[in-house]
């Protein structure tokens, strides 16, 4: 029901004003009110706040037809969920009560903010800090390249408490748009996603009440992995979605495209490549889905399934939108045809939420833990 | 506020084939969709409802499966749903399928406001609305683009006509069949699918709303279609050519050995 809907979105809403606002570098404002109206934004909240209760199938199978027809769009509606899950994992009764109905509704949309100018892969260079001052903590950074920056309502953000404690000195807070002090930078020109809004957020002496803190401090790079194993699938999901979008297109388009008196789809050059795409995006879709429901029964390698499910599904992406362009030849690198802008809009699948070689970095290293624990040998 | 919304089911007109022996509608194995302008009414009412409150039925007089017609209008928001489905009601002309719908609309009880689609793309007919109202002896408006409540009583609506535009004030209850304008049709939400999926739509026969099988379907109509045909095609085209000046001048010379009027 969740998927047949959100597949009605992307086909009548989504795909008919993609080009438009990814020409026009354009937040899609009205598509998310649609969204909200749809309920898809209570996908993964608990029906007790709300939401449709569902797990991270759900939402892989709602963001997998979003992505279909528009990446852009569909990283704006993931996005909130990512800055949601903070306070859904790890916020406080009152917290999720104040916060979560409103984010279901899709009243008011949330953004997750990590990264910074020196802290990407390296999540514990952060340098944003938040300060005691008795009910109240005083947050002072920048935070770089948020989605939904400047376009969302409540944001969590990653700061340090304490210096001197390292990876264990970072909380994350829950900073609402017009708290004093806090103010968004300009909006980046990106190669693709160009539908998302992506802004720095600064912090200057920016004074918010101390309940706002989510957790304990020096939970939150607890908090920050907890969350990337809830969001990443996801993001493979996304993958997959954009991979069967170009995919669509490539092999309608060759069914069409005349040359030497024949469909192209006729010559086994082009029979081959779409084998290759319509294998690729099934494998990645296959270990989606199945990686979806292993990790809604909250399985001790989340970490590593998670990864996987990112790396796989983002590098497909990246594969198929290629191959897509190719096909179309000369047609699939203008801007008319959709597999353009699919193709730079790949590229950041591969990038955002953890770089793929920050993927491979935690898929590797969990190998390593995992047989090191084993006292059998396998020679 | 209550407020019935009458909609109808039609072939998809993508795939409409017509018999090249009988020159009627193939309607075996064309899947059915909810005629475009009743999405529209559908539209109107649950708008009405956002702004002010109000209990929006769904009703329409078909075979069985135009349950699934009414079920998706569910998923909308729309409040609950009937289904008038009798062998006697079956070829109904429109009068016929009005006297159903006013008979249903009777037993439902007090009624503020009924929502029709300007016409059927089927028929292409517009005559069930106003007969409708005409039977329920309550005032109408057609082919209207904007709806306001204007107090509890009264109804604002802005009919689009060839000549221009109208504003009516209507005393409730009223009867408006409405244009695209209204807004572009919702679509389903999640938790309104759910509900949807598990409503009962209960089904009303003739008797059930109380009239005699002589009133209803065929017997109770008063046209038939005794044929139905394309219409001709005229052959005598006459293309322009040349330079746009001579053109007019050729156009103006034929229009007016034509004697047509004003020239």
């Amino acid at each position: 029901m969740i998927q047949e809907l959100a597949e009605q979105i992307a086909r009548e809403k989504i795909r008919p004003v993609r080009a438009q606002l990814d020409e026009a570098e354009e937040f899609p404002t009205e598509i998310l009110k649609i969204l909200a109206q749809s309920d898809l934004f209570g996908v993964c909240i608990p029906e007790e706040y709300g939401g449709l209760g569902g797990g991270i199938l759900e939402n892989c199978l709602a963001v997998e037809q979003l992505a279909r027809a528009c990446i852009g769009v569909a990283t704006s509606f993931a996005a909130s969920g990512l800055g949601a899950y903070p306070i859904l994992l790890y916020g406080s009764e009152a917290q999720k009560a104040a916060y979560l109905p409103d984010i279901a509704a899709g009243k008011r949309l949330a953004a997750f903010a990590v990264t910074e100018s020196g802290a990407g892969s390296d999540v514990t260079a952060i340098r944003t800090t938040a300060v005691k001052d008795g009910d109240f903590y005083v947050l002072n950074g920048t935070k770089q390249w948020i989605t939904n920056g400047g376009e969302a309502d409540i944001y969590t953000v990653l700061a340090v408490t304490d210096k001197t404690k390292g990876p264990r000195g970072a909380s994350f807070f829950i900073v609402e748009k017009g708290d004093p002090g806090f103010s968004f930078g300009k909006k980046e020109k990106k190669l693709g996603i160009r539908a998302s809004a992506t802004r720095e957020l600064v912090f200057q002496d920016c004074r918010i009440p101390a309940d706002r803190l989510i957790a304990r401090e020096g939970m939150g790079f607890v908090i920050a992995m907890k969350t990337f194993d809830k969001s990443r699938p996801g993001i493979g999901a996304l993958g997959v979605g954009l991979a069967q979008g170009a995919l669509d297109i490539a092999v309608e388009y060759a069914r069409k495209r005349i040359q030497f008196g024949k469909p192209i789809i006729t010559f086994q050059a082009i029979q081959h490549k779409l084998a290759d795409m319509a294998i690729k995006t099934e494998a990645a879709r296959a270990l989606i889905y199945a990686a979806a429901r292993h990790l809604d029964t909250d399985p001790p390698d989340a970490g590593k399934v998670a990864a996987m499910c990112k790396v796989f599904a983002s590098d497909t992406a990246m594969e198929v939108a290629t191959e897509a362009v190719q096909v179309l030849g000369g047609y699939g690198y203008m801007r008319d045809y959709p597999v353009e802008k699919m193709f730079r809009d790949a590229k950041i699948l591969q990038i955002y939420e953890g770089t793929n070689e920050i993927q491979r970095n935690i898929i590797g290293q969990e190998l390593n833990k995992e047989y090191g624990r084993m006292k059998d040998t396998f020679f | 506020m209550k407020i019935v919304v009458c909609i109808k089911q039609v072939p998809d007109a993508k795939n409409v084939r017509i018999d090249p022996h009988t020159h009627t509608l193939v309607r075996q194995g064309v899947e059915s969709i909810i005629n475009p302008f009743d999405l529209f009414a559908v539209e109107a009412a649950l708008r009405l409802k956002d702004r002010h409150g109000a209990h929006v039925t769904v009703m329409t007089m078909g075979p069985p499966q135009a349950e699934e017609a009414l079920r998706d209008v569910l998923s909308r928001g729309v409040d609950d749903a009937v289904l008038l489905s009798d062998r006697a009601f079956a070829g109904a002309d429109t009068w016929a399928t009005a006297t159903a719908l006013a008979a249903a609309i009777r037993k439902l009880g007090e009624v503020s406001l009924i929502f029709c689609g300007k016409q059927a793309i089927d028929g292409d007919t517009a005559q069930v609305g106003p007969e409708l109202a005409t039977l329920l002896d309550i005032p109408y408006a057609t082919f209207v683009k904007q709806v306001e409540l204007e107090d509890e009583g009264h109804l604002r609506v802005v009919r689009k006509t060839d000549e221009g535009t109208e504003v009516w004030r209507l005393p409730l209850p009223a009867l408006v069949t409405v244009l695209r304008d209204v807004g572009d049709p919702r679509l389903p939400s999640v938790k309104h699918k759910m509900r949807a999926k598990k409503a009962a739509v209960p089904v009303w026969s003739a008797a059930d709303v109380g009239l005699p099988e002589d009133r209803v379907g065929l017997k109770g109509s008063f046209t038939q279609v005794v044929r139905v045909f394309s219409p001709p095609k005229r052959a005598d085209r006459w293309m322009l050519e040349g330079p746009v000046a001579d053109q007019v001048e050729k156009l103006y010379q034929y229009l007016k050995e034509a004697k047509v009027p004003g020239l």
